[in-house]
């Protein structure tokens, strides 16, 4: 066959082409998210209500000692801002994922999939994208939360973001690699109940993981290799200018882990394929 | 496979001729969604310039070939080829030059007209400036110009259908896949948009491949690959399949075609 397609050399994709289709999948995200104003909204009262109504009633109750990054003693509020901007970045991601599922049941999905790029890069703009929204959420967070007297450092807006972008990956990419296992929207209530409040509560996103020991050795393994834990600590350290050297390499080895595993999922020869016609057959 | 066709037959010149290189070429496909076959070693050529119809009934496996077609599934078994590029192997030059309309509608229904063919133009790598421009002639072409910025949403189903094949026309592709593109439409926009995909056979050359069920959407020189539970009962010029079934139209011939194989022991 290789005489007949000469008027049809391959000529591969230039670094404009993918740079083209990365702003327009994120374009298209911000479009969208924007569109859907209740999510935003939604996105923010979230971690606000358990900044002013949650940290406000346990202030009292959970004491915090100095630990690292903080040098004084802290509110309980300033403790768990980080949980909370987590929170916000694991409840997009998998809210990305149901986008995704809705996306494949309504079709959507292969808008996406027919693009003659290369299947993994458009995942990962698609990936990108979600990041993107999840940073306008934390920083709408934070800008609301400053009056609220958390006040990191004002060079730790900016060096926060690296981290949250680590983070989003991974949390995005989580999501990704969920939505491919799910058939169908329904299973979104799991997704919750098996994915989201486990990782949040088994965390050090509300309390600091040495009262969690105290209190139950298991419960702080279990926390120590909830890879959200380090996410949150992640972001902690950098909100104040430092790196978790730890949390750093746990998070970008999830990230790496969970996103080759997504778009494997997303392959054509395996994932998707496996499971029947999707849309309708004819 | 009884008589040949009377009829000359310009369309099956040789394959090494390179004016040849079919629009689409399927060999030897088959593919099961766990012990279920949805389709048995499907065969058969769309040519550049030609209209072929897909004709089968639903659940014949129509979905499940255009979802290979278009690498949404991988293939398990046999080849598919667009102009020469294989889409296992190639799959970018290959999708490159194929543009698609699925049977469930697939645009953004909450973005603009507009920004959906600018976000189908992004995937493509087309650059912004160009991809404007090509989207606002394909709104004038297909009538919907001055909805240009209002949400796609507000369409009729007719419309949507006209902006999702502008939309698979964006990027400029070789062959043009539909899967039941009229589904769910009136009299009058079924008409305009079979009209509409006519012409860019004759005009532009593009290959069509038009899956349906619809035997009023098919006319005297089309191209006619039946198929029927995952197989491939007839092919080629419509008048042929006629004449081969026995039959004096396209209803009689494929009732006849499928009939003989539904009924077990059945003489074709």
């Amino acid at each position: 066959m290789s005489s007949i397609t000469t008027q049809d050399a391959p000529r591969g994709f230039s670094a404009s082409e993918y740079m083209t289709c990365l702003t327009g999948i994120v374009w298209r995200e911000g479009l969208r998210f924007l569109h859907q104003r209740e999510r935003f909204v939604s996105a923010l009262v979230r971690p606000l209500v358990w900044l002013f109504i949650f940290a406000a009633g346990f202030r009292q109750v959970l004491g915090i000692s100095i630990i690292p990054p903080y040098e004084t003693y802290i509110l309980y509020e300033v403790f768990i801002a980080p949980g909370l901007m987590a929170m916000i970045q694991l409840f997009n991601g998998m809210q990305s994922s149901l986008s995704m599922v809705y996306d494949r049941e309504m079709g959507n999905m292969r808008t996406l999939l027919v693009s003659p790029l290369p299947r993994g890069f458009l995942l990962f703009c698609k990936l990108l994208a979600g990041t993107a929204v999840s940073l306008l959420q934390v920083y709408a967070f934070l800008l609301i939360a400053w009056f609220w007297d958390i006040t990191p450092p004002p060079s730790g807006y900016l060096t926060v973001l690296p981290a949250l972008i680590l983070s989003g990956l991974m949390l995005g990419s989580l999501g990704m690699l969920i939505s491919s296992g799910i058939k169908q929207l329904e299973s979104f209530a799991g997704v919750m109940n098996f994915v989201i409040f486990p990782m949040f509560f088994a965390s050090s996103a509300l309390y600091p993981l040495w009262r969690v020991q105290e209190g139950s050795p298991y419960l702080y393994y279990l926390c120590q290799a909830n890879p959200f834990t380090h996410a949150v600590e992640l972001i902690r350290f950098a909100l104040y200018g430092q790196v978790n050297w730890i949390s750093l390499a746990v998070v970008a080895t999830c990230t790496i882990v969970f996103m080759i595993g997504a778009i494997y999922a997303y392959d054509p020869s395996r994932g998707l394929a496996r499971r029947g016609p999707a849309g309708g057959e004819g | 496979m009884t008589s040949p066709a009377p009829i000359a037959e310009p369309r099956e010149t040789p394959r090494s001729d390179p004016a040849a290189v079919p629009a689409l070429s399927i060999e030897g496909v088959s593919h099961s969604y766990g012990p279920r076959r949805a389709l048995m070693d499907v065969s058969f050529n769309v040519q550049p310039a030609s209209f072929t119809a897909l004709l089968g009934l639903n659940g014949a496996g129509k979905s499940t070939l255009f979802s290979l077609i278009t690498r949404l599934f991988g293939i398990q078994t046999g080849h598919v080829a667009i102009f020469g590029h294989d889409i296992g192997e190639n799959p970018g030059e290959a999708l490159r030059l194929l543009g698609v309309v699925f049977q469930p509608r697939t645009l953004d229904l909450d973005l603009s007209l507009t920004q959906n063919l600018l976000y189908h133009a992004a995937l493509h790598g087309i650059s912004r400036r160009e991809a404007a421009a090509r989207s606002a002639e394909l709104l004038t072409r297909i009538g919907l110009s001055d909805r240009a910025g209002s949400k796609v949403r507000d369409l009729s189903g007719g419309q949507m259908r006209r902006l999702e094949i502008a939309r698979a026309l964006l990027h400029r592709p070789r062959l043009l896949l539909l899967d039941e593109p009229t589904v769910g439409l009136d009299v009058k926009a079924r008409a305009d948009i079979i009209s509409h995909v006519r012409q860019l056979v004759t005009e532009q050359g593009i290959g069509v491949l038009w899956a349906t069920h619809l035997f009023d959407e098919i006319v005297a020189g089309d191209d006619l690959v039946v198929l029927h539970q995952g197989k491939v009962l007839a092919q080629g010029p419509m008048s042929r399949v006629i004449t081969e079934a026995g039959a004096q139209d396209v209803n009689t011939a494929f009732m006849r075609l499928t009939g003989a194989q539904t009924m077990p022991g059945g003489s074709a």
